[in-house]
């Protein structure tokens, strides 16, 4: 995968992609907020999100083993997976205990962070999606590009296509008679996985939330697949990030407040599942499961988020709810799509979500900080009240900072030169000096362009300059005494 | 009032017009501008590329030049947020609790243009006359950072002749971003031709913003496309009067570019 700049040109040339992600992050912007705005106290919940987030964080280590002994006493299993690897291995080997050779999946980001399929694949197990974005990805070969609707950058005809030219390979085909009708594709995808969900013995899912207090996890969505995951199988595995957490259960109310209108544009999202370990009549190991899943296994899951914990200027990017509001509301990400940023958290939140997790290593996770016009838009959207534009800019600092400092890079050199330019107040006629020489090159009117100036191609591609005035404010000042010595107008 | 202005090294070297725009106007109004020398770079091209440590000391030297006034007027919208919003940053990387206290407060005492008039002097109506049809794009860090609000379309409402037309999408970014605009330029300029395209449809002869960085981005496209559209600093069409009008000066004259580049 190229850097975001490459990766981004690649994208923006997708005329058909850049059409159907106008259109859609438009859509639910406007959605959002319609919502927002009939909330006086939307602040104010933003503020108490905030809060209570910060407080887990600072006590992380607190709540986890809080819901470890919670879920557990409810009759779940507690994984603890230190990376990637770990959390793959347990799920993989939970699904074979279980004589699995499919799993069905939903609430998958964190899975798809893990690269979880692939180990469950190697693993004999074959992996399939059941929410209907999810499952549009799955059948194209493809990977998601938003956080919320992973197939935002496909549009009712591309999805009838591949339904069309790929269901059959992986279970039911699709039907005759199918149009490019969003009733017609759903039935379609309700048809093909209602055949999975019948015939699996296991669900993996992620999960929205994490209550410490009583070692329940909450999924919150729109289509009842998520439900369908965590009631039908024998055997519930879910891999939750250990940044899900929250303290209590009454603290729920304040984020599915948020979540709904900032994710969808909804009130409340359809539907809300809640389990609490394993259900069974009356008490003690020997009583029967009644309803559910008969095992319950929670992996928690660090791969990275304890290093973002420890930076005390990064850290608010783990407040994330992925709600997606950022996506929908960047001028960057509404034109490149998610694919560009190369990150399963693609958008504003992915630029600094992502590596603080990897850990700023590869050139990729190097430009993913600059992947951003830094316009502010995220932060406002963000329900948690996440920095984002700050934290953009302290990662930035990061990369540089990091940077051998000879030989320099001729951007450190183009810099130190703009210091020296402009941060000693001798210098400044140096710029006068610069627009005196252009204006004896190009001897244009007072409207003439400057020709391209290397190292600034970027710029001069698209734009052009004018020649600067042939007198600076300064110098202007200094000749007329603040104008009072000249007559005319001054301009 | 006395008032200090804080130019920018931007507009100082490349758009010296928006200064003086400014000092006419304030002048009008009947107040003493002042012009504090040594003022240089705020930093923020420094400190959004990454380069925190070369900012440490322009915001030292920032502080300097400005403890003395008590209203500091920014002829940069952008500029003005890297002061308030960044410079305590800068000071926390310094480790100084000292300097953290001087941008604290210069940053309190330091005005974008329509807070100073708005806020500072209780001015909507500058008895301007400006006869032109106008669109205005509020720039991400005024409208964000700054959070001036409508202050600006508030004067400029209030100049006579003028015709305001509704930017479509105005509050979406044009794609600048400093050197976002050169590290990420195809994605500043899918940005850049949006926002001239919804320029565009106003019909206006004039573009105008709070940040001339923002309107050299716009400006530069729009001269690269041919548009018969000139951006303008508010502060010019402020400035100008019936007695002593300012015209559009027309549309930005298009040079074809040479395939001629200097020699490094």
């Amino acid at each position: 995968m190229p850097p975001f700049p490459e990766a981004a040109a690649h994208a923006l040339r997708d005329s058909q992609q850049r059409h159907n992600l106008h259109k859609a992050t438009r859509t639910i912007r406007a959605k959002r907020d319609a919502l927002v705005a009939e909330r006086d106290d939307w602040e104010q919940l933003r503020l108490s999100a905030e809060a209570i987030k910060n407080r887990t964080l600072a006590h992380l280590d607190e709540y986890l083993l809080q819901f470890e002994e919670a879920a557990t006493a409810a009759g779940a299993t507690v994984h603890w997976a230190p990376e990637a690897e770990s959390a793959n291995r347990i799920v993989a080997g939970l699904a074979i205990d279980a004589g699995a050779d499919e799993v069905v999946k939903a609430k998958s980001m964190t899975t798809e962070e893990i690269g979880l399929d692939r180990a469950l694949a190697a693993a004999g197990v074959d992996a399939f999606e059941t929410d209907l974005a999810a499952l549009i990805v799955q059948l194209a070969g493809d990977v998601p590009s938003h956080i919320v609707v992973p197939a935002i950058h496909r549009n009712r005809a591309e999805i009838r296509q591949i339904f069309e030219q790929n269901m059959g390979a992986f279970g039911r085909p699709a039907p005759d008679g199918m149009t490019d009708d969003p009733a017609s594709l759903a039935a379609a995808a309700r048809a093909h996985l209602r055949e999975k969900f019948l015939r699996s013995d296991v669900a993996v899912t992620g999960a929205n939330f994490a209550v410490a207090e009583t070692g329940t996890l909450m999924l919150v969505e729109s289509e009842g697949n998520g439900r369908m995951c965590v009631t039908m199988p024998k055997t519930l595995i879910s891999v939750v990030g250990i940044e899900k957490i929250i303290p209590t259960w009454r603290d729920t109310e304040v984020f599915l407040q948020l979540l709904a209108r900032s994710a969808t544009g909804e009130r409340m999202n359809p539907y809300t599942s809640t389990w609490t370990g394993v259900h069974r009549a009356g008490s003690g190991s020997g009583a029967s499961v009644i309803d559910g899943p008969e095992q319950v296994h929670i992996v928690l899951l660090d791969e990275g988020r304890t290093d973002v914990l420890a930076d005390p200027a990064g850290r608010s990017a783990l407040r994330c709810i992925r709600c997606a509001a950022c996506l929908n509301v960047c001028p960057v990400y509404s034109r490149t799509g998610g694919h560009a940023y190369g990150s399963v958290y693609p958008g504003p939140i992915g630029a600094v979500l992502t590596p603080q997790l990897r850990g700023l290593r590869s050139e990729q996770d190097r430009n993913l900080p600059y992947a951003s016009s830094l316009c502010g838009a995220c932060f406002d959207a963000c329900p948690v009240r996440i920095p984002i534009p700050h934290l953009l800019t302290h990662l930035r600092a990061e990369v540089v900072d990091d940077e051998p400092a000879f030989p320099p890079s001729p951007e450190r050199v183009a810099m130190k030169a703009a210091s020296a330019m402009f941060g000693r107040p001798a210098a400044m006629g140096l710029g006068e000096r610069l627009a005196g020489l252009a204006h004896k090159v190009i001897r244009g009117g007072p409207d003439a362009t400057v020709p391209s100036v290397p190292g600034l191609a970027g710029w001069f591609g698209s734009r052009d300059v004018a020649v600067p005035p042939a007198e600076s404010f300064s110098n202007w000042w200094s000749r007329t005494d603040g104008g009072t010595r000249e007559s005319g107008d001054g301009r | 009032m006395r008032i200090a202005l804080f130019i920018a090294c931007f507009n100082d070297v490349m758009y010296p017009r928006t200064g003086k725009a400014m000092v006419r106007l304030l002048r009008r109004l009947g107040h003493e501008v002042v012009f504090p020398r040594g003022q240089t770079c705020c930093g923020q091209m420094h400190f959004n590329t990454g380069y925190q440590d070369d900012c440490i000391p322009l915001a030292e030297h920032f502080c300097d030049v400005f403890d003395d006034y008590d209203v500091v007027l920014a002829a940069s919208g952008s500029c003005a947020s890297m002061v308030k919003e960044y410079y305590p940053t800068l000071a926390d990387r310094a480790g100084s609790q000292r300097l953290h206290r001087r941008v604290d407060a210069v940053g309190a005492r330091l005005y974008e243009l329509s807070e100073l008039l708005v806020d500072v002097l209780g001015v909507t109506d500058t008895g301007s006359y400006f006869p032109h049809r106008v669109t205005y794009h509020p720039t991400c860090h005024t409208l964000r950072m700054l959070r001036i609000g409508d202050r600006p379309t508030l004067l400029l409402r209030n100049v006579e002749g003028i015709e305001l037309a509704e930017l479509p999408e105005a509050d979406e970014c044009c794609g600048f971003g400093g050197t976002f605009a050169i590290k990420n330029a195809d994605t500043s300029t899918a940005m850049g031709s949006d926002k001239v395209a919804n320029a565009m449809r106003t019909g206006a002869e004039v573009i105008t913003a709070a940040d001339n960085s923002c309107l050299m981005h716009i400006g530069g496209m729009m001269s690269r496309g041919r548009s018969p559209m000139r951006p303008l600093h508010y502060a010019e069409i402020l400035a100008s009067t019936r007695a002593d009008p300012l015209g559009t000066g027309g549309p930005v004259r298009a040079v074809d570019r040479p395939t001629r580049e200097f020699a490094p």
